[in-house]
């Protein structure tokens, strides 16, 4: 009968109106809510949350959807309300005077109350109905009603009246949270679900190796598309939120702009630019291979460039961190400060995966980087299986993806079957994979480091070996010889001894230039000395032939003197004389 | 009033059951707590405001004030011996 009737609903107004809650997530789930004005059960176990789901329902919607509320509260007075959601920011005291939410604690004690004969709960409808009218409610939430039957022994009534409140409910035409106990066969232990037939949600809280995890189910809700999968919830001093990370299409943005992972040799490697924007990176490797070193320093250089970047730590403590990175060069301290740098560190064992999902995704919204560092993700498998981890990192990665974060995991790799799985698992998700291995030889560890992967990208196939300096990270082509890829000081003494050949040479050959100039010298002078022989040869040859023209001329001369004697010229003498001048 | 005993009878309207239940009540004082009492009867569609303040829920309720400790007994007052117990004049005896 009620099934028809609902149908019928349906079909007349095609999507039922929803009332958003302001429970973060939530509203995502039940694509856009509650159904407005009918009521929704919310169940669970002792300390799963139910309280806090409808508190904060009536407060969000006083407070963000301008929707007054009432709360009536059947377990836990008004004060100890107020004090319990102050944690939370909730100003119940103040929102009451500006006759936002009205709070209202019923009070049923057993040894105060004597039943005879026959009654009904108008009272509690008359009361109900004069806090909803005095401040105009559109939200209601009874928390818990079920504490009625705990306080009264007619159970036939209690359930007609019960059947009658969500009647009455529903012709006020609020939108209302009733909270019901799990227990006994059903849902609740007083059958509530059997009354509501809109939307059941039903609070989890599970323990699994020691470690508890909320989860929330949407269990039905009628005339409406709704998630039906288990979503983990959070409560922390902002309330209640749930994920709902399981996003259903591939079909996020990508991005052709690259982050230069701050090694300018592993640029050069991954085809000259870094990683992709928005991708998700690996970096596995034995125990102190450094890492966290290569984690630090993409965040660093994304600070640097004034981004902002978010290091989740699950092993060590942010000051650990910014100590041990000092050590390489690394001022992160400026970073924190600046603001471009927010760590958010937690124990594994804090609480489940979900839970850190959870976590994960609330800081992340918060924040809003454009780089995150998880270090490492290997620790997380201490609260989970292999698999958990995987889904969970399925749908970080999903998330980020879509939001165009970059991140980098960092995972241990150990000699063991599980963590190589690990890795495999979430290594086929990853972009780009880093490996970083020990080279042993000679007595000593050294680091090498490859790129197993690196999607859309031209990247290097050769092993380079990773250095560790005070200034930072490095890579270095590792030296092939003939004896094999020598690394550490092995390379470092092969250097040396390349470079002294190269020293003994260029003393060789610079003692054969030497040589040459000198025999160059030796010729010159030679050249220089046979010249000289030769002009002096040659003044040799010149004197002889200035004397035989001076004896030509002398002879010429005394030839004429003896003729001129002989004739007695004056005029001839004198030509003699200017001749021998010039 | 001064009465030894303050009693209030909360209803919501005229029915059946709060007419039964006052006739009950006065019945059952007129017998037991002759010029002893008071009785206040609050109808709550008239003042729905009064409530919350005696914590009622159920109707009809009657609540003796005077003298402490505060008991509420729920019904139309037909059992009479619990009403007794209830009211604290009679102790209870068996059950």
């Amino acid at each position: 009968m009620a099934k028809s009737k609902n149908q019928l609903e349906r079909r007349s107004t095609g999507t039922i109106p929803k009332t958003l809650t302001g429970i973060s997530g939530l509203d995502e789930i039940t694509l856009g809510g509650l159904p407005s004005g009918r009521p929704t059960l919310v169940c669970g176990e002792a300390g799963s949350g139910k309280t806090l789901f409808s508190i904060e329902f009536i407060v969000k919607g006083a407070m963000d959807y301008g929707e007054p509320g009432v709360f009536m509260a059947f377990e836990e007075k008004a004060e100890e309300l107020k004090a319990n959601v102050a944690s939370l920011g909730f100003d119940l005291e103040q929102l009451e005077k500006d006759k936002k939410i009205r709070l209202d604690y019923v009070h049923i004690d057993r040894s105060e109350i004597e039943e005879t004969g026959e009654y009904d709960l108008e009272g509690l409808f008359i009361r109900l109905g004069y806090a909803i009218d005095s401040i105009g409610a559109k939200r209601v939430a009874l928390d818990t009603i079920e504490n009625l039957f705990a306080g009264l022994n007619n159970t036939a009534v209690l359930r007609a009246e019960i059947r009658r409140l969500f009647q009455f409910l529903k012709s006020k035409g609020v939108t209302a949270v009733i909270t019901g106990e799990r227990g006994g066969n059903g849902l609740t232990r007083q059958g509530l679900e059997e009354y509501v037939s809109d939307c059941v949600i039903l609070l989890d809280h599970r323990i699994i190796n020691q470690i508890s995890t909320r989860r929330l189910r949407v269990v039905k809700y009628r005339g409406s598309v709704h998630g039906t999968n288990e979503y983990p919830f959070l409560i922390d001093d902002e309330g209640i939120s749930v994920l709902p990370v399981t996003s259903l299409e591939l079909n996020h943005e990508v991005s052709t702009k690259s982050l230069p992972s701050g090694i300018a040799a592993l640029d050069k490697m991954l085809g000259n630019s870094g990683f992709y924007k928005g991708s998700s990176i690996l970096v596995s490797g034995t125990a102190g291979t450094g890492k966290t070193s290569i984690a630090a320093t993409f965040a660093n250089a994304a600070c640097l460039r004034g981004e902002k970047c978010l290091f989740f730590a699950f092993e060590e403590s942010p000051k650990q961190i910014i100590r041990n990175m000092r050590s390489i060069g690394l001022d992160l301290q400026k970073h924190l400060k600046e603001g471009t740098l927010e760590f958010y560190a937690s124990r594994p064992t804090l609480y489940g995966l979900e839970m850190h999902l959870v976590a994960i995704h609330k800081a992340i919204r918060k924040s809003k980087p454009s780089v995150v560092i998880l270090d490492p993700i290997t620790n997380l498998i201490t609260i989970g299986s292999v698999s958990d981890v995987k889904t969970m990192l399925v749908r970080l990665i999903d998330f980020l993806q879509a939001e165009q974060i970059t991140v980098m995991f960092t995972a241990l790799t150990l000699n063991n079957i599980v963590n190589e799985q690990t890795d495999e698992g979430v290594s086929s998700l990853v972009d780009a994979w880093l490996l970083i291995r020990d080279i042993e030889s000679n007595g000593e560890r050294n680091r090498g480091m490859y790129i197993m992967k690196s999607r859309g990208m031209k990247h290097s196939n050769q092993i380079r070996e990773f250095v560790i300096t005070d200034k930072g990270l490095d890579l270095v082509d590792v030296y092939l010889t003939e004896d094999g890829v020598l690394t550490g000081s092995a390379r470092e003494a092969r250097m040396l001894m390349a470079q002294t050949g190269e020293v003994i040479h260029a003393q060789a050959v610079s003692r054969k230039d030497r040589e040459l100039e000198r025999k160059r010298k030796i010729l010159e002078s030679k050249i220089e000395s046979l010249r000289s022989e030769y002009e002096s040869a040659e003044e040799e040859l010149n004197k002889v032939y200035v004397e035989e023209a001076l004896k030509k001329q002398i002879m010429g001369e005394t030839i004429n003197k003896i003729a001129d004697l002989r004739r007695g010229d004056e005029s001839g003498k004198e030509k003699n004389v200017n001749k021998k001048n010039k | 009033m001064g009465k030894a005993y303050e009693l209030r009878l909360y209803v919501a309207g005229k029915t059946n059951k709060s007419v039964v239940a006052l006739e009950n009540l006065k019945k059952l004082c007129e017998e037991h707590l002759k010029g002893e009492y008071s009785i206040e009867v609050i109808d709550l569609l008239e003042k729905p405001q009064l409530a919350e303040g005696d914590q009622i829920f159920a109707i009809p309720t009657l609540v003796k004030k005077v003298p402490e400790p505060v008991r509420k007994i729920i019904g139309d007052l037909s059992n009479e011996e619990k009403v007794l117990v209830g009211l604290d004049i009679r102790t209870k005896i068996n059950n």
